[in-house]
């Protein structure tokens, strides 16, 4: 029976992470993987769709700008193959990385499926390995289907983002169901490359999280790239056969038939908690699923294991279950570390143009009743934005009326999800429009919509 | 295991307490029920008392600090231990700075200004001489809320206040100074143009009630009638004497000049009268200036004559009458008719028997003057005709309480019944 201070369950953005922080503050530090280091989102999530998107993005400049720019290509062709391939090239690097981490910082990976044993200790295959400090469940979650209306992932004609990023040629086309993130990603990498791309979104609006501004600004940018899109829209039926599937969804009152090559269940995660140990650890999981928590030290209902990342509840984002791992790390090692703000955790689509958004949504300053003021600048007032053809999108900022505090910020541009830490960094460390004003913004940058927006809030607006 | 002492809510209503004393000193072997220190609340001074025997290992808040219910107030436990004391995030070890007191983070030890021995020991309020740290948003919602930084502790990174450090902290905390004793005279300091004395917590209780129940002014009124007679002799006698003498020509003495001469004089016997309310302190002045309404076409405007109780009746009858005369020509500067510490209005000349006057904020009171007019009076045990004139003081309650309002126009009502008083 091996000994460490910390064994973490899963490596992942938020196990690995953890992992390192557990290291540089002296624990003998083991993670459990039974696949590659990354997790999800290095191997097949965040790193190798924004390794697509860079190529659905090449191509749309070339199709649709660079004529405009001055550059004539003749015969463009695509090659979703090809692409795949790069992608999974991106991922390898990542993970292997990751890899190189683990020994720069000693961290001992243990291979293989683990799970959880009474007692702060893992088994690993045959071995049972016992943890002096801590146990840190980092286990993420997983794509899952529909199976309520027919829609089971086969991995052939109903496939999830797993199969979408292994496929060697582009289908003709592609009904998205989910139009969160996830959804709209892929829908941009299909559409670029030339799939007949249906987008469908149960909730009123693609984006549904994100400020309906927002949510407007990309629904009309993938309709002028011929997308359909259907939002509000109930998928009541689907016969899935061989080389097709047929849908039919009610929108509107109406009712429509898509038929497409390929479905892609882009809606709902689903968490891994089952089949390790979890229960008869005494690691109890809350009506959602998740495992249960204590918000203020992450540690579950058994005493000495912890939980962190998409296990442990949403956002599921890599980046807050990277900052759940820190602060787990530095709790155990009798830190004060700061506080998460799960109020404050910055998120970002990357299609195109991108969104990017922190705090509340307008329609949520409504239902909490406050007094707020919104600023908005479009980037078709941006003198960068215009020089890059880039002009699509806007910054707008909610303001509290009161105290100037930034209630809420959304981001639509070709580089969103570069500029959205401005306004990180501001809301974390409490300062209000007036300061993010102060600030100088270089000129011509797309950051400049950011002041003026801050400034539109403030009715101080200079460039409209 | 160190135990840390809270503040304790020792009455129902207390949310926070000043440590008037400390009855333990550190490194002092303490018992549960050893009486710690003592708490002045809301209601009364009150013991605090050990929870648990030791070593009273640190002192976390100096007397006269006034703390909120709840924050730590002090550590017990083996000599030689360490005091887990929350140091802000960051503090290295090394470093030489103390342990941060929670809560009241302001500095006390208190080289104070060379205060005048007769003074009670009040230095103004302490503030610690590096910059505060503090999110914008918590600046401006302290601003708002009228609350003072110096005395949150912040919770962000290096002790930097944030919202949330707000949402305990209270607006109006005082400054953690000694109040003196209740009951001891308000001393005047030469030299000093005033003195800031924080509020009791009784101060502080009777303020929020008052303004809940009457308004942001809780006003009262005292009346009382004065024999003019011997002031009628007396300007008579003055004006009559002929207005010519080595300060060139005189003035016509008007009964407001002798009002507001007596009413200087008055003020400087009491001082608790002649008051500034400042919201989260009150401002005794040393110096006496008192405001005179003076009727003008817009409106009214209240012109101040300096130092007033240094000036003879003469002084102030020339300065009475270009202020008032430049009054109605709208050509005073604003430092003219600002920084009274007590008002006097006159509506004698429209033949008002008497009224109220409004308080003229920041000052604690005003003196609503009637018409003087023939009353028949007992006197000396007859029935005869006498002079009298109705004062009427409006007190705002926070400041002058009922008794104190009295004294002062007990000594105004001798002060002008025998102006001989007047050249003391």
């Amino acid at each position: 029976m091996a000994q460490f201070d910390v064994i973490i369950l899963g490596g992942g953005p938020a196990g690995y992470v953890c992992a390192i922080r557990c290291a540089q503050l002296g624990f003998a530090t083991a993670v459990v993987e039974k696949d590659k280091l990354g997790g999800v989102c290095v191997n097949i999530g965040c790193i190798p769709t924004k390794a697509l998107l860079h190529s659905a993005y090449t191509a749309n400049l070339i199709a649709h700008d660079a004529k405009d720019l001055g550059i004539e290509v003749g015969g463009v062709k695509t090659d979703y193959g090809v692409a795949m391939k790069r992608s999974r090239r991106v991922a390898e690097q990542n993970s292997k990385g990751v890899e190189f981490l683990m020994k720069k910082h000693k961290v001992t990976v243990l291979k293989g499926e683990g799970s959880l044993l009474p007692g702060k200790k893992v088994k690993v295959g045959g071995e049972t390995h016992e943890a002096r400090k801590a146990v840190i469940i980092a286990t993420g979650s997983r794509v899952k289907g529909i199976p309520q209306i027919g829609l089971e992932i086969n991995k052939t004609t109903v496939i999830s983002s797993d199969e979408a990023l292994f496929l060697e040629t582009l289908p003709a086309s592609v009904s998205v169901i989910g139009a969160g993130a996830v959804g709209c990603e892929f829908a941009d990498i299909f559409n670029a490359f030339g799939s007949k791309v249906t987008l469908i979104e149960a909730l009123p609006r693609i984006l549904p999280l994100e400020d309906a501004e927002s949510s407007d600004v990309i629904s009309k940018s993938f309709r002028k790239r011929k997308m359909d899109v259907f939002a509000g829209a109930k998928v009541t039926k689907a016969q899935v056969e061989k080389d097709k599937v047929t849908l039919t969804i009610e929108v509107g009152g109406k009712t429509e038939t898509v038929q497409t090559e390929k479905v892609l269940m882009a809606a709902g995660r689903a968490v891994n908690t089952e089949n390790m140990g979890f229960k008869e650890a005494g690691v109890q999981l809350d009506q959602r699923g998740f495992v249960k928590v204590n918000l203020a030290t992450l540690e579950t209902t058994a005493p000495g294991v912890y939980c962190i990342g998409d296990v442990a509840g949403p956002p599921m984002l890599a980046h807050k279950g990277s900052r759940e791992g820190v602060f787990v790390a530095e709790l155990l090692a009798g830190h004060k570390p700061h506080p998460i703000r799960y109020d404050n955790v910055p998120s970002v689509t990357y299609c195109h143009p991108e969104v990017a958004s922190i705090g509340l949504t307008e329609d949520q300053c409504k239902e909490k009743k406050l007094d707020y003021q919104v600023g908005r600048f479009p980037f078709s007032a941006n003198g960068r934005a215009r020089a890059s053809n880039e002009t699509e999108g806007l910054v707008k900022i909610i303001r509290d009326k009161k105290y100037g505090e930034i209630l809420g910020a959304h981001i639509v541009a070709s580089h969103a999800s570069e500029m959205i830490h401005e306004l990180a960094v501001a809301r974390e460390n409490e300062y209000t429009v007036e300061e993010v004003d102060l600030a100088i913004h270089a000129h011509p940058t797309l950051s400049e919509a950011i002041a003026e927006a801050a400034l539109d809030s403030m009715g101080r607006v200079l460039h409209i | 295991m160190a135990t840390k002492v809270l503040m304790e809510a020792l009455s129902p209503t207390m949310e926070e307490g000043r440590l008037v004393e400390w009855k333990k000193k550190e490194g002092d072997t303490v018992s549960a029920g050893d009486v710690l220190a003592e708490v002045e609340t809301d209601k009364a001074v009150m013991d605090l008392v050990a929870r648990a025997g030791g070593t009273l290992l640190k002192q976390l808040v100096t007397a006269g600090t006034t703390v909120p219910v709840a924050e730590v107030v002090a550590v017990i436990g083996q000599p030689g231990e360490e005091v887990a004391v929350e140091k802000p995030a960051g503090a290295k070890a090394a470093a030489p700075a103390p342990v941060a007191p929670p809560a009241p983070a302001a500095q006390v030890a208190a080289p104070a200004a060379p205060a005048p021995s007769a003074a009670p020991q009040t230095a103004p309020a302490p503030r610690p001489s590096e910059r505060i740290k503090a999110s914008p948003l918590a600046r401006k919602i302290a601003t708002e809320r009228g609350v003072d930084l110096a005395l949150v502790q912040g919770s962000g990174p290096d002790g930097r206040i944030v919202i949330k450090d707000l949402e305990s902290a209270r607006s109006g905390r005082v400054a953690p100074t000694a109040a003196p004793a209740a009951g001891a005279a308000v001393a005047m300091a030469p030299g000093e143009a005033y003195r800031d004395v924080p509020l009791s917590q009784i101060r502080k209780t009777i303020a929020k009630r008052l303004v809940q129940s009457i308004g942001p002014v809780p006003t009262f009124y005292l009346t009382t009638e004065v024999d003019m007679e011997r002031v009628w002799d007396a300007r008579e006698a003055l004006n009559a004497g002929g207005r010519k003498g080595a300060e060139g020509e005189s003035p016509k003495i008007s009964f407001n000049d002798i009002v507001i001469k007596a009413v200087a004089s008055a003020l400087r016997q009491h001082p608790a009268c002649n008051a500034w309310w400042q919201e989260d302190h009150i401002r005794y002045w040393n110096e006496v200036h008192v405001s005179m309404a003076v009727a003008v076409e817009e409106g009214l405007i209240t012109p101040v004559i300096r130092y007033t109780d240094q000036k003879t009746l003469r002084q102030i009858s020339l300065e009475s009458r270009d202020l008032a005369a430049r009054a109605r020509e709208r050509r005073l500067t604003p430092n003219e008719y600002s920084g009274g510490t007590f008002s006097v209005s006159n509506l004698g000349m429209f033949d008002i028997d008497q009224f109220t006057a409004v308080i003229n904020p920041p000052e604690a009171g005003i003196l609503a003057v009637g018409t003087i007019e023939q009353k028949a009076v007992v006197h000396e045990g007859a029935l005869v005709p006498r002079r009298r004139m109705r004062i009427t003081m409006s007190c705002d309650h926070r400041v002058i309480d009922g008794a104190t309002g009295a004294a002062f126009l007990r000594t105004l009502k001798t002060m002008l019944e025998n102006p001989l008083a007047l050249v003391w």
